[in-house]
């Protein structure tokens, strides 16, 4: 059963070509930075090759053949990345640049209008600098109060005073998965009491959508804003979610053209969703790469990835383990169900970019320092973490040689 | 990039020089690496003539920001604040020993940033010199 599991990883990372591009120092490259972003599997860079050979042209706009099919294939991945998270139709699915920028729409565009003094903004203590500073400025603009759910040291939200904090709330940010701890928020707890309090809900998915099977409909989201980058996708391409009735009563956030009905000199109609949240040319090329991400997830099984993942994760931190009498500190939940593929860490007194760069000359790719999450950093007092980050290439033989390269680090700082 | 780690480094990393803080220092001055956090402040007091007397610097990061804040500490008493303004980065790189990655580099040379505004900025509060 192992071993069946071993050859499909197998066969999965033989998709992604670039993991099999060796280091300058001749060494297998060892890619543990998926959370920051993920590599590509050669259906991807195929569709992208494809679309600039065959089928580029301007959408919504040419009446030719050739127009009409670059417009068919970027509606097309729209549908896919619907389906994909559940959302009822393709129209509730507006391309961004990637998940900040679907997080600032939904600030500017929902916020600006729906937010007074004396209304509240719930977020929590987690939040990648992408989902807090753009509620820190609508705060500042409109008066609201910005309010935090807060963590505790294994970085699990604390539920106990939730109704309170949420009084008078009107919109609950809060991140799926944290890119620093891994912590899976509660979502199934938090969305309904939110709800119930008259809040609206905003999930950042740059860390679920890729790992898990994500239904919008289901967790009864209101927003929910990913970046295909970090999912197998190509980079510039993102998407947010929202329910049609909240979509359709927004104004526009950037305005000009494609995103209008019509115009006249001196006022507009917008165009109808999701094309009024259009402005301008699109990422034709980067949504219809996305659309093949999405296809090469859906092909995988987004249930097999949670649970190669959960397996994966369980693993790396059976094995950092043996590393902790040489002072190797592990953070994040205790448990694994509240975990998903991201492991933090400090190894003695070694900075964490000593620690990468190390890593770095045997292959390794990690990220070191504050994972743009430094209220968090700040909090937890730590000055930097590593993080170390699976998807669903990645193998054991990986988690053997961090284990490897960081009893190499032990080594050189003498710990 | 392995025998960059020499043993001199993991000493002043371990056993900072000139490492805290100066009683009323006559200059100063903080800044941090946004990549990773890093934060170094260097203070000095400073003669009528412009040198040096005595030297701190705190903060905290990684090996190579924080040895070369220390070793690039030991070399400034006596100097003139000018020249420690217009001190090359070839300085502390050689201090720090050869082959630091580029994406190591602002490690390597935030001390003798932060030391260059400590020292700039002392210089432009002095009285212009009678004509
Ligand atoms: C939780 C979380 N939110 C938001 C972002 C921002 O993603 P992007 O840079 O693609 O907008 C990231 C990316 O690191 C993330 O991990």
């Amino acid at each position: 059963m192992i071993a069946t599991r071993d050859l499909r990883t197998a066969a999965i990372a033989r998709d992604f070509p670039l993991l099999f591009q060796p280091t300058s120092r001749g060494k297998r490259l060892v890619y543990l930075d998926s959370a920051a972003t993920s590599q590509k599997p050669q259906c991807v860079i195929d569709a992208l090759v494809h679309y600039y050979t065959h089928d580029n042209a301007n959408i919504h706009r040419g009446v030719y053949e050739l127009a009409q099919r670059a417009t068919d294939e970027f509606e097309r991945a729209r549908e896919k990345v619907a389906r994909f998270v559940n959302a009822a139709e393709p129209a509730e699915i507006i391309w961004t640049r990637n998940t900040t920028e679907a997080i600032n729409l939904v600030s500017y565009s929902w916020g600006l209008g729906n937010l007074r003094p004396g209304d509240a903004i719930l977020t929590s203590q987690l939040e990648h600098h992408s989902n807090l500073v753009p509620w820190q400025l609508l705060a500042a603009k409109t008066g609201a109060e910005l309010r935090f759910i807060e963590v505790d040291e294994y970085g699990v939200h604390r539920l106990d005073d939730l109704e309170a904090k949420l009084e008078g709330a009107k919109l609950v940010a809060l991140s799926h998965v944290s890119n620093t701890l891994g912590t899976i928020a509660p979502l199934a707890t938090i969305v309904p009491l939110a709800h119930a309090a008259g809040a609206k809900v905003l999930v950042d998915g740059a860390q679920s959508a890729p790992h898990f099977r994500v239904d919008v409909r289901d967790l009864d989201l209101d927003f929910f804003a990913a970046s295909g980058h970090k999912m197998c996708g190509p980079t510039g391409i993102g998407f947010l979610y929202g329910k049609r009735a909240l979509l359709e009563a927004m104004p526009p956030f950037l305005t000009g053209g494609d995103m209008i009905k019509s115009v006249e000199y001196t006022s507009t109609t917008f165009n109808e969703l999701p094309w009024k949240f259009e402005a301008g040319t699109s990422d034709v090329a980067g949504a219809i790469g996305l659309g093949a991400a999405v296809d090469y997830l859906e092909a995988v099984g987004m249930d097999w990835v949670r649970e190669h993942e959960r397996r994966l994760t369980a693993y790396a931190l059976e094995r950092l383990a043996t590393l902790v009498p040489r002072g190797l500190h592990i953070y994040g939940p205790q448990n694994r169900d509240q975990r998903s593929s991201v492991v933090s860490f400090n190894l003695a007194d070694i900075h964490a970019h000593d620690v990468a760069s190390i890593l770095d000359t045997e292959g390794i790719c990690v990220r070191a320092g504050h994972h743009c999450t430094m209220p968090l950093m700040e909090k937890m007092g730590w000055p930097a973490t590593a993080r170390a980050s699976f998807y669903l290439y990645n193998s054991e033989e990986d988690v053997e040689a961090l284990i490897g390269g960081l009893e190499k680090a032990a080594g050189i700082f003498k710990v | 990039m392995d025998d960059f780690y020499k043993e001199y480094i993991l000493d002043h990393y371990r056993n900072p020089r000139n490492f805290g803080r100066l009683d009323r220092p006559d200059a100063a001055a903080e800044d941090l690496n946004p990549l990773c956090g890093d934060r170094i402040r260097f203070e000095l007091k400073v003669d009528d003539e412009g040198r040096v007397t005595d030297v701190r610097f705190s903060g905290r990061g990684c090996a190579i920001s924080q040895a070369s804040a220390s070793m690039l500490s030991e070399s400034i008493v006596g100097q003139k604040l000018e020249d420690i303004a217009r001190m090359p980065k070839e300085k502390v790189l050689e201090n720090v020993g050869i082959g630091i990655s580029p994406a190591r580099l602002k490690c390597a040379t935030l001390g003798l940033k932060v030391l260059k505004s400590a020292a700039l900025g002392e210089i432009a509060s002095w009285p212009e010199e009678p004509a």
